[in-house]
């Protein structure tokens, strides 16, 4: 049990220095639009849609923590997209805001999903399921 | 940026620990504990920017808190993850009531943080 929270901690350890060094990488567009924020919450979508059913089927839960709970659980974040929301629209950006909800949460599920499908494409392939 | 990484390890950790803890007691599908995970890291965020403008804690503070803890307490791609289990058990209600209700919650408990001690 305390391995496992280790594993967590690791994971979450380097996830948010990455977030970190990624967010201080990319600038916001001048509208405002927060694209770091938004790119490493689909970067990370992405990567956990298509990391979590490789990682039921081969690895051990230990890395499913490390990688999946872990990294990748803290490298996006929640909070920050909703308090980038709040400034935003306390300068009364609300046509900003909204674009970055929509596109949020579209392009993010999406991301997630395709990932899904690209895993699940390996796996027909080699005739594991990842059902 | 070290010591952002150690309060992202205990960020993750307390979402690791919470979320089980949630999800012992929940038996219906939809997924309370990210909901509740991401609802009051996004108020606690909303406080600490609200501590970090008034200059009460320094940009160090903030940084450990705010990007650190609070910024790996709380997950987007466990959340989108959720969803598209959701969709992909055709719990259509399901998940667009977890998306709508994730999105408003959070950006309102982040508003009421911001402004809950001014």
């Amino acid at each position: 049990m305390f391995m496992y929270y280790l594993f967590v901690f690791i994971g979450g350890f380097l996830g948010s220095i990455s977030r970190n060094l990624v967010g201080n990488m990319i600038q916001p567009l001048s509208s405002g639009f927060p694209l770091q924020t938004f790119f490493i919450n689909c970067i990370g979508s992405f990567f956990l849609g298509a990391f979590l059913p490789f990682a039921k089927i081969r690895l051990k839960p230990e890395y499913s923590l490390l990688i999946g709970t872990g990294f990748t659980g803290a490298f996006t974040t929640f909070s920050t997209f909703s308090l980038e929301n709040v400034l935003l629209m306390n300068e009364k950006q609300f046509f900003v805001s909204f674009l970055y909800i929509f596109f949020s949460m579209f392009v993010g599920i999406f991301l997630s999903y395709s990932g899904y499908k690209l895993t699940d494409q390996f796996h027909k392939k080699e005739g594991a399921s990842t059902s | 940026m070290i010591i952002i990484g150690l309060f992202g390890g205990l960020g993750a950790v307390s979402r690791y620990a919470l979320g089980n803890f949630i999800s012992k007691y929940n038996k219906i599908s939809f997924p309370y504990g990210t909901f509740l995970i991401n609802i009051i890291g996004s108020m606690l965020l909303g406080i600490t920017n609200h501590f970090y403008r008034d200059r009460i804690i320094s940009t160090d503070i903030w940084l450990f808190l705010g990007v650190g803890f609070l910024g790996a307490f709380t997950t987007f791609s466990t959340f989108s993850f959720e969803a598209i289990q959701l969709f992909m058990s055709k719990k259509y209600k399901i998940a667009i009531f977890y998306v709508l209700l994730s999105t408003i919650l959070c950006i309102l408990s982040a508003y009421l943080g911001l402004n809950i001690f001014t």
